[in-house]
């Protein structure tokens, strides 16, 4: 880790358009080890944000418990945190986003928080259609409490201390395409050309959307033997298409496909563009994302990229039904049915 | 053979089979006797079951105004035969059994000393109405009509209730009319009527309402401006959300949209309810949940965040028999313990206890002002008597100038103004910091929420002293919460005894009843209901004016006793117990006995009475 970071920043460093320069967007100092996958998971959300001229303010990361769920301290230091308990972000999130839908919502968890402890909440969020960026920065180990395999280490992946993993990994990409989530991505912390434009895309995307990033552990899962090292990963990698995301411009409408490639319009106006299609394959198909996630697993290959959206899918607030304006604005006059509405009530009950 | 006979001063209890619609007929029954203006306090004793074991109703007529449960079944109706040994052996000496005579009797079922009247109820619905599950749910009005005849419960009302009941459904309403005036006829032309043991109308229930602690509960989340609601089905707090949602998509829609002004969750967990509350709260909105004991525990991990993390969250919790599944559908005030230390570590939370469901929709209201005023969690302290059952209540009120305390939250104009914010910074001296919710203002005042420790700036630190001055601010929370939870409620304008009694929730009914019964007595003792935790300077006051000390809770452990001898340091032997765990409502005889036994070795000469059998005018014929 670092323990100092300059302050000086030269000054004709590039502002987006709400005049802002990145630094606006960075964090607290980074605690975790040097190298680690997840500081590039962060910068690559600082940068997405930065390039989207999202205003901080507007945006709440929440996490669980864990060296990934640690990450939001290290971001947006001028948007609201909360690092809640081990496995319950999920729920969390789904509490602050229905008490105000204008809000973005980053959630951030590993692949323990998720994948073990908080599974059942993970599973629920996506059913529900929680609006909200939910990433996994995914190392196969525990972290925090020195390299214990996770559920998603792969069968027979080693881990540091030379001992095979027994059991079943679980694909949480491939369990969210299940689930009905209306946007899955995967991609590796070491591709940060992937990540910045899936990141772009899953925020203005209005629903679950899960980017589930593979991002070693430098000091407990990047051995030899080990599946989710940097190596094995860089290796093993295979994109679904190269990922652009367009943000919103008027005069781009209409969804069109170009031979490889497709543009898929979001419901804010902005596109994400998918050059080179993988063949066989179409995003906006369940079936078909599902099958090319199968046969990539198949065949060793860690499929990175876009592999599913659906642009269509109420959100929870859609599902809800609940007022444009959000719940916590709402005052005393909107609630409260009052004396009179009282009297009738009660008289109801003799 | 002798008779009973009382004037408005009675035990009812209905034997049905769960799923043969008989709560309706027995709810109509006690409400009869309510709109007579006569006090009355039905309790459902059922199983965790929905169709086939046995379920009771119990309605006790109290023309004094007691609300407690009363040991003795002086009229027994039954129409479920497996649990009918059971039933007739609960019926008090020249008591009442009345039961469905279509079949004859078993010899074995005959006891000497109570009074049989047989009405044949199926035979007369199955001459009268043709459909199958008609005939079933008409039996139950058949017997409530025999009831009418015998202890004169006034016809007109029960069928003015009947009237609204199937609004606009005249075939239903004719039908429950035939088979009402069935079970009166059949009755009159067989047995005198009425019994020993009659009604008369009185106006003694004023402009009370009779309504379940769960829905004044519910409403008073509705008037409290909750919006987000999360929960996990659990008997028996269930219908408290249940009748939130009610009367929001009542109230709460707007008329312009079709759109709702609140949202509420069915989680997967009592984990994943809790952690809703506490991201909807964490963002500003009033949000709550409800569940009971083993609820409790799942949710003691996320109390322990709310606590430490200091975010307003509401949970009712409906109590119920404990351990583990323990006794389901009876009451039990067993979560005392658990809810008041819930969580890890060093934890306390703020609770207030509800007598009535008038309280239950107060308490709820001021929950909310509580939790946000205080940043912490407020557990709203109900049971399943309370919960589930009618109570006869003062009716709900609402101040319309009342306003919702948001607490300290700083908008975007105070952010503006604020050279530096400081979550955890103490400015006022009280242990309660100012907020922000996320939103506010473009630069100032975002900050990251945490379980782990942290300094005034809401910054990570594993510093001790850092640490200490935390948790210990938050002790001085506490002790600023005592001026602001709600104070115990005293039944005597000074000291008059050097005894006194403690009681909270619903034991409040059979403990004011002891308090008369014993005075009759000679025994006068001072009451003292407390309506929170923490206990509040008066509480302390009232156990040290007072030589002996009984606290009246409905658990094994004394979990209250517990309780008030470790905050309050009290001595121990000072402070005894009278308790009750069966997962019955606690009545005024268990108080009585307890006490009594306690001071004077032997049991109250009160019930000793209660089973010598009253001189009687006339005895009634089979």
């Amino acid at each position: 880790m670092t323990f100092v970071r300059p302050v000086f920043r030269h000054p004709d460093l590039p502002k987006n358009k709400l005049g802002y320069t990145r630094k606006y967007y960075e964090g607290a100092l980074s605690t975790l080890c040097a190298g680690c996958g997840h500081d590039s998971v962060s910068g690559a959300i600082i940068q997405a944000c930065f390039e989207m001229a999202i205003e901080p303010h507007k945006v709440a990361k929440l996490s669980g418990i864990g060296c990934s769920s640690k990450t939001p301290a290290y971001f947006l230091s001028n948007s609201h945190g909360f690092n809640s308990v081990h496995g319950r972000m999920p729920s969390v999130a789904t509490g602050a986003n229905l008490a105000n839908r204008d809000l973005m919502y980053i959630g951030v968890s590993g692949d323990g928080d998720s994948a073990s402890i908080g599974i059942g909440q993970f599973v629920h969020a996506i059913r529900r259609n929680l609006n909200v960026t939910y990433i996994i920065m995914n190392n196969g180990c525990y972290g925090l409490t020195k390299g214990q395999d996770s559920a998603t280490a792969d069968v027979g992946s080693i881990n540091k201390s030379g001992s095979a993993n027994m059991y079943q990994a679980i694909d949480m990409a491939g369990l969210a395409l299940e689930l009905g989530a209306s946007f899955v991505a995967r991609s590796f912390s070491g591709d940060k050309e992937q990540m910045i434009p899936l990141i772009k895309a899953a925020m203005s995307h209005p629903g679950f959307s899960l980017i589930d990033i593979v991002s070693p552990c430098v000091t407990f899962n990047n051995n030899k033997g080990s599946t989710k090292s940097y190596d094995y990963t860089r290796e093993h990698i295979e994109a679904t298409a190269a990922v652009d995301f367009v943000p919103f411009m008027p005069e781009i409408t209409t969804q069109y496909a170009e031979g490889d490639s497709i543009s898929v319009p979001l419901h804010d106006g902005s596109l994400v563009h998918l050059n080179k299609l993988a063949h066989d394959w179409d995003p906006l198909d369940r079936h078909s994302a599902m099958n090319r996630l199968y046969e990539a697993k198949s065949t060793g290959e860690i499929l990175t990229g876009l592999i599913f959206i659906d642009v269509e899918a109420p959100e929870l607030h859609g599902i809800l039904k609940t007022v444009e304006k959000p719940l916590n604005r709402l005052n005393k006059d909107e609630l409260c049915p009052g004396e009179q509405v009282l009297k009738t009530i009660n008289a109801g009950f003799r | 053979m002798h008779q009973l006979n009382a004037l408005n001063d009675f035990v009812v209890r209905f034997a049905n089979v769960n799923g043969t619609g008989s709560a309706s007929a027995n709810t109509m029954f006690a409400k009869a006797i309510f709109r007579m203006g006569i006090p009355v306090s039905p309790k459902n004793i059922f199983p965790s079951n929905i169709q086939g074991l046995p379920t009771w109703y119990e309605v006790r007529i109290s023309e004094k105004g007691y609300l407690g449960r009363r040991e003795g079944i002086d009229i027994m109706v039954s129409v479920n035969p497996q649990s009918m040994p059971k039933d007739i052996a609960s019926v008090r000496p020249n008591g009442y059994f009345i039961y469905d005579s279509t079949k004859e009797l078993h010899k074995e079922f005959i006891r000497d000393d109570i009074h049989y009247l047989g009405v044949p109820m199926m035979q007369m619905c199955m001459d009268k109405f043709a459909d199958p599950r008609q005939r079933q749910l008409l039996k139950n009005m058949v017997y409530v009509g025999a009831l009418a005849a015998l202890i004169d419960i006034e016809i007109p009302v029960l069928q003015e209730i009947i009237t609204l009941q199937f609004k606009n459904k005249e075939k239903l309403i004719e039908a429950n009319f035939q088979a009402l005036e069935m079970g009166a006829t059949y009755v009159r032309e067989h047995f005198k009527c009425p019994l020993g043991l009659r009604l008369e109308r009185r106006d003694k229930v004023d402009d009370w309402i009779m309504i379940d602690g769960n829905t004044a509960c519910g409403l008073g989340a509705i008037y409290a401006g909750a919006t987000v609601a999360a929960w996990y089905p659990i008997t028996p707090s269930t219908s408290l959300v249940q009748a939130f949602e009610k009367y929001a998509k009542k109230l709460r829609v707007d008329p312009a949209t079709g759109h709702n002004k609140f949202a509420v969750i069915q989680a997967e967990d009592e984990l994943a309810a809790i952690g809703v509350v506490i991201g909807a709260a964490w963002n500003g909105a009033r949000s709550f949940t409800a569940t009971s004991g083993p609820g409790v525990s799942l949710m003691s991990e996320f109390l322990g965040l709310a606590y430490f993390a200091e975010i307003p969250t509401v949970l009712v919790d409906v109590q119920r028999g404990g351990p583990s599944t323990g006794m389901p559908t009876r009451t039990q005030q067993s979560d005392i313990l658990s809810a008041a230390y819930a969580s890890h570590g060093d934890t306390k939370q703020v609770l207030i206890f509800p007598s009535t469901p008038a309280e239950c929709f107060d308490h709820m209201a001021e929950a909310f002002d509580l939790a946000e005023r205080l940043q912490t969690p407020v557990l709203v302290m109900t049971d399943l008597d309370l919960g589930m059952n009618d109570n006869m209540s003062p009716p709900l009120k609402w101040d319309d100038s009342r306003v919702f305390d948001r607490g300290k939250v700083l908008d975007e104009v105070q952010l503006e103004q604020l050279d530096k914010f400081g979550r955890y910074l103490d400015v006022d001296n009280d242990g309660i910091c100012y907020r922000t919710i996320p939103g506010t203002h473009p630069t100032k005042g975002s900050f990251f929420t945490r379980g782990t420790s942290r300094d005034e700036y809401a910054a990570y630190t594993e510093d001790g002293a850092a640490y200490v001055r935390n948790v210990d601010r938050l002790l001085h929370k506490w002790e600023t919460a005592k001026t602001y939870v709600p104070a115990p409620e005293f039944y005597q304008d000074e000291k008059q005894s050097a005894i006194g009694i403690i009681f909270f929730g619903t034991t409040t009914y059979a403990a004011l009843e002891a308090v008369d019964i014993l005075k009759e007595q000679g025994v006068v003792l001072d009451a003292m209901r407390v309506k929170a935790f923490p206990f509040n300077d008066e509480v302390r006051e009232f156990v040290d004016a007072h030589d002996r000390v009984f606290i009246i809770e409905q658990n094994r452990d004394a979990q209250f006793r517990s309780l008030i001898i470790n905050e309050l340091d009290l001595r121990p032997s000072k402070i005894a117990s009278v308790l009750n765990y069966d997962g019955f409502p606690i009545t005024a005889e268990t108080i009585c006995n307890q006490i009594m036994e306690s001071l004077i070795g032997k049991l109250s000469p009160a019930f000793v009475v209660h089973e010598a059998a009253p001189p009687s005018q006339s005895d009634v014929e089979e």
